[in-house]
């Protein structure tokens, strides 16, 4: 049984350094913040791997906490980028300037 | 509880965090395969809350056994999967909106754009509208 438990850390290790690598290469910073979601996924996966190995709960707060955490960070990344579109515009938005921004239509 | 119960319900959970932690690996690969932030999102936001929601299921089974805690720390558990559940979602929603209305999306992954036709059919009515009312 200690050998799955292995595996689970070797996995969940593999997939961290993955999420690292989309968040160093990612090409605009929408991506960035998705890889940073789902590393912080990652890391709410791993403590809980940890809180069972151990039949710990005192990490299950923190668990908690992570969870909102990552819904806050990446929807104030997506706020902050629709605040300034000018980094990649469509050329049709810069023609009808009513679409940028937050998006004063709840299309 | 005795302890052949306990046995099996460990093995259950060693079994199903290890169904969780490959379905963070698998998010994790379609972070780095798929080529764009809209596929990238699809991959981020189903297998990796599945995952976590196994790696939850797992941990209950660990800590039912202890009588002390059980009760308080799967309502914690609880909590986590449901916050995850709720806010995932919003959370790939908003970001796929901003990433559309920025054109951070490549066109050319797209197979139906039902968005842009409706915003298409949007821009015709207003600017009808403009010039409908210039002239009267």
């Amino acid at each position: 049984m200690s050998a799955l438990w292995v595996i689970v850390a070797v996995l969940l290790g593999v997939a961290a350094l993955l999420c690292t690598a989309r968040l160093l290469l990612g090409p605009s910073i929408l991506d960035r913040a998705l890889s940073v979601d789902v590393l912080l996924a990652s890391a709410l996966t791993g403590l809980g791997a940890y809180a069972a190995y151990f039949r710990d709960p005192t990490i299950l707060p923190i668990l908690l906490v992570l969870s909102l955490l990552g819904f806050v960070g990446s929807i104030s990344i997506s706020k902050f980028v629709a605040r300034r579109p000018e980094e990649h515009v469509r050329p049709e938005d810069t023609i009808h300037p009513g679409t940028k921004g937050e998006g004063e239509s709840s299309e | 509880m005795s302890d052949q119960l306990v046995n099996v319900l460990d093995w259950i959970a060693i079994l199903c965090i290890l169904a969780g932690a490959l379905l963070s690996l698998v998010a994790a690969v379609g972070l780095i395969r798929f080529p764009d932030l809209l596929s990238r999102m699809h991959a981020a936001a189903k297998p990796q809350v599945l995952g976590l929601l196994l790696v939850l299921v797992g941990i209950a089974l660990r800590l039912v056994p202890q009588e002390e805690t059980g009760t308080f720390s799967i309502g914690t558990l609880i909590l986590v999967g449901l916050f995850q559940v709720v806010t995932v979602p919003v959370a790939g929603h908003i970001a796929a909106r901003v990433g559309y209305r920025t054109g951070r999306i490549r066109e050319d992954l797209v197979v139906t754009d039902e968005l842009a036709d409706r915003l298409d059919a949007k821009r015709r009515a207003e600017k009808a509208q403009e010039s409908g009312g210039s002239t009267s």
